[in-house]
């Protein structure tokens, strides 16, 4: 009744390809978009904004990367974590370098530089896919950990193996990292950013190299039938992806847990990107978003519950059961609906289309 | 129906000697034909004959160990499939091969992939040259969607298409391409009567209005010896006959191949 497209005609090409073709899609994204800006600034508290919404929008950052490696392009990769190293240790040694230099600025060079280290780990997808590439990128991750923790100068020689992320601001004294940014000004920065990140990722999609990787992902002999360069589409794969990752890596060592180790990004980052995105919607920007959302807070979700609920509980119980759930809400999700929360929320707006009257 | 035979002078495509192996088993030997500018073409043979493999010859996806292909006057032994696709050599597999997680008009776009320039930081922000392109191409594929009549389907993906608008979807996107010389890989296996016909219709539309060249394999006959200019039949990988509908149909060679002969 409400989200229909029916009295929408669209007389111009550019109008059908826009970006958000349905009126109803525009406004609903442009209302999320303005409640977070201008509503939740008001009402989260220190704790929503550092620990909820803060690492949901570097994690969404992160999961759009991978997408658009796995997700678009087809190419299995678990060295997300190693990436988002390359994308924290790059920003430390350049900021600390060169202090007087924007730290939005900083953290996209961050992102070139870890764009071709994704090239370089990218260079065995031309050779083999499938597990075997999961493989070859498995050893990315080890590597680059690896470098990280064994060579002190990329933290500056910091007796710990720690990076620290230093003050700066992004004008004036709105200060996002250090222990001068208030969650509130980082919340606000990430908002903005992953948003125009998202909408970018989102028009690289439906574009011609959008649609190079997806004829890789769905049929690689015919897309170089056709007369794509798989090496280009490939590697432009791994170096977007490696871009938003990079940048991923940095702003979660800058913003969210504002020192860090190496160490941090193991492999289980990897892990939790890749599970974000299986169960947002692989091929999915939206899909990224809902993953992201899913795996940072259904956990936290789950260790309020009792709590809620008002059940009494040790908290080592809590934790396990955490666990316990967590894992098994993950099964039954992947047997009910395979191909993520973005189809679910797909098939719902079919359904809306024809509601109430279904024929 | 009696046509007079078109006659075609300008050779688009010659294969010399053509032979190619995998490991012990012949799969081309020694074969050579020519694709003149604007003729049907028709590939036939029994199967396992080596028709499948001689297009994937023709468009680089095999690299014949002999033999030479002149395409446009330029020589060549081997070529990658990319390389082929940019000189204006299109194809259509016999088993479907689209784009599955792609919508009809996706999957017709990307036959475009080759003439889009924009960089990618237009890309990134849809703008500008881009935006201007993007739509260019549209009206391009629009185009090719209205001759096939697929107006319908544009935005189904395709894999949830049955099988005779896969095959339509999959000409649509080599036609897209603007080829020189389409090469259809059995362009009417698996279809019914009325879908055949339909097949013949677009395939000699194509032929007249586009003028582009067709070489294409088929084993149904009647549709081969009515639509196509030349035959060559393959058998074993080596050449039987080359010639006119009419020649091929009369030469005994090629009877005995498809009939088999008393010994």
């Amino acid at each position: 009744m409400f989200y229909r497209e029916a009295g929408q005609f669209k007389s111009t090409y550019a109008k059908d390809q826009a970006i958000f073709p349905i009126k109803q899609d525009k406004l609903g994204v442009l209302a999320i978009f303005l409640f977070a800006l201008l509503v939740v600034p008001f009402f989260a508290s220190t704790y929503w904004l550092n620990s909820i919404l803060v690492p949901f929008l570097v994690f969404a950052m992160a999961a759009i990367g991978l997408n658009i490696l796995t997700g678009y392009c087809g190419q299995v990769s678990l060295g997300t974590g190693g990436f988002m190293a390359c994308g924290a240790f790059f920003t430390f040694k350049l900021t600390t370098a060169f202090p007087e230099i924007n730290i939005v600025l900083i953290i996209l060079m961050a992102g070139f530089g870890t764009a071709l280290v994704g090239i370089a780990f990218g260079l065995p997808s031309l050779r083999i896919k499938g597990f075997y590439l999961a493989i070859a990128t498995l050893a990315a991750q080890f590597f680059l950990i690896w470098m990280f923790t064994q060579n002190p100068w990329w933290t500056n020689y910091n007796p710990a193996g720690v990076i620290t992320a230093p003050p700066r601001a992004l004008f004036g004294d709105f200060y996002i990292t250090g222990a001068l940014a208030t969650p509130l000004n980082k919340y606000l920065f990430l908002l903005c950013f992953v948003a125009v990140m998202a909408l970018v990722a989102k028009n690289l999609v439906r574009s011609a190299v959008g649609r190079a990787w997806m004829a890789v992902r769905d049929m690689d002999i015919a897309a170089e039938i056709i007369g794509i360069r798989p090496m280009f589409a490939k590697l432009s794969a791994f170096a977007i992806s490696s871009f938003y990752i990079g940048i991923a890596g940095a702003l979660w060592a800058f913003m969210y847990t504002a020192s860090v180790e190496a160490l941090a990004f193991e492999v289980t980052r990897s892990f939790q990107v890749l599970f974000m995105i299986i169960i947002g919607g692989l091929g999915s920007i939206l899909g990224s978003f809902l993953g992201a959302a899913f795996i940072v807070l259904l956990p936290i979700l789950l260790s309020n519950a009792p709590a809620l609920l008002g059940i009494r509980m040790s908290t080592d119980m809590i934790a396990h059961l955490e666990f316990m759930i967590f894992g098994a809400l993950i099964i039954l999700f992947l047997i009910l609906e395979p191909h993520g929360l973005a189809r679910l929320w797909q098939l719902a707006k079919e359904k809306l289309r024809r509601w109430p009257f279904p024929y | 129906m009696t046509n007079a035979p078109r006659l075609f002078n300008e050779v688009l495509l010659e294969a010399k000697n053509i032979s190619l192996f995998f490991g012990g088993v012949k799969a081309l030997s020694g074969v050579t034909f020519d694709i003149r500018k604007g003729e049907i073409r028709a590939i036939i043979g029994p199967n396992g004959a080596g028709k499948t493999s001689m297009l994937n010859v023709i468009n680089g996806f095999y690299h014949p160990q002999e033999g030479t292909i002149r395409y446009k006057g330029e020589m060549r032994r081997a070529m990658r499939p990319h390389r082929a696709a940019r000189q204006g050599i299109a194809r259509t597999f016999q088993n479907v091969a689209l784009f599955k997680g792609m919508s009809t008009l996706d999957n017709i776009m990307t036959g475009r992939l080759i003439r889009m320039r924009s960089n990618l930081l237009f890309q990134a922000l849809y703008w500008g040259p881009n935006q201007r392109e993007e739509i260019k191409h549209r009206e391009f594929c629009e185009q090719i969607i209205d001759f096939l009549e697929i107006q319908a389907i544009r935005k189904t993906p395709v894999g949830r298409l049955p099988y005779g608008l896969q095959k339509r979807v999959e000409l649509a996107r080599a036609l897209a391409m603007e080829p020189d010389l389409l090469l259809l890989d059995e362009p009417m296996a698996g279809m019914n009567v009325e879908e055949k016909e339909d097949m013949c219709r677009f395939v000699l539309d194509v032929n007249e209005q586009l003028g582009t060249t067709i070489a294409l394999i088929e084993h149904d006959m009647g549709v081969v010896m009515d639509i196509s200019d030349r035959v060559v039949v393959l058998d074993y990988g080596r050449k039987l006959a080359d010639g006119t509908p009419d020649e091929v149909r009369s030469d005994q060679r090629v009877i005995d191949a498809y009939l088999g002969v008393s010994h």
